[in-house]
């Protein structure tokens, strides 16, 4: 069976336990489904929001190539990710990625590809806004990530 | 014609998120394209400057800076990716 991925890029907030009911309704053959929810930090409470600007069309192209590859790579049975764009408050929502599959190292790998590649291929920019005022820093890649996504390699 | 489009801190510098351009011949790959655009102004030089910190991509896929133009019709220009 063809798994299309379920992929959107959108400004507004995303209801994670909706989109796990999406995938798991009126379905008895996953045993397994791992979902992840990154949030925007205040960084100690110094950090009022993020600015998370995109590519158009190319983010969402983006997923959905690195999403492919992970249903291939780890058979699974349904993937979606939503990556929300637009200024974020600190404590909101930023990302969901929702990977089911038989068994549960799958469902794992599965969401774990996802995201590190998402965070180093996926056409997003995060710009920070503090609580200070001072706006503007954009935020540094970090090596870390890179490492994390070699890891699959 | 070519469409560049630019963004995060590349956007910012360059002071425009996109724009139709006239390649010269000698600009064949994406590494020409950064070389040529950084003499255009200095606030290409500022965007332009470090160009292993830009990233490439051709018609809306990610290429290395050796890879050749061809034919693309958009070219987006940027930092590394900090979504997620």
């Amino acid at each position: 069976m063809t798994v299309i991925p379920i992929i959107r890029v959108q400004a507004e907030d995303f209801d994670g336990a909706a989109e796990t009911r999406a995938i798991t309704g009126g379905r008895r053959d996953i045993g397994a489904l791992v979902s992840f929810i990154g949030l925007c930090r205040d960084e100690g409470g110094s950090l009022s929001a993020l600015e998370l600007e995109h590519y158009p069309g190319m983010a969402e192209a983006e997923m959905r190539r690195i999403a492919l590859e992970a249903i291939e790579r780890f058979h699974l049975q349904a993937l979606t990710a939503i990556h929300r764009f637009g200024r974020i408050e600190a404590g909101a929502q930023i990302v969901l990625v929702i990977a089911a599959a038989p068994h549960r190292q799958a469902a794992f790998d599965g969401a774990s590809f996802m995201m590190d590649y998402l965070k180093t291929s996926a056409p997003f920019w995060k710009k920070e806004h503090m609580l200070d005022g001072v706006s503007g820093q954009w935020v540094a890649a970090r090596d870390a990530d890179d490492r994390a996504r070699d890891k699959w390699r | 014609m070519v469409k560049l489009v630019y963004f995060a801190w590349v956007r910012e510098r360059i002071g425009r998120g996109e724009e139709e351009v006239e390649l010269p011949a000698s600009v064949k790959t994406a590494g020409d394209l950064i070389s040529h655009l950084a003499t255009l102004g200095e606030e290409y030089e500022a965007a332009l400057q470090f160009p292993k910190a830009i990233r490439v991509a051709l018609d809306q896929e990610h290429v290395e800076h050796d890879e050749p133009i061809g034919g693309a019709r958009e070219i987006g220009l940027f930092p590394p990716m900090t979504g997620g």
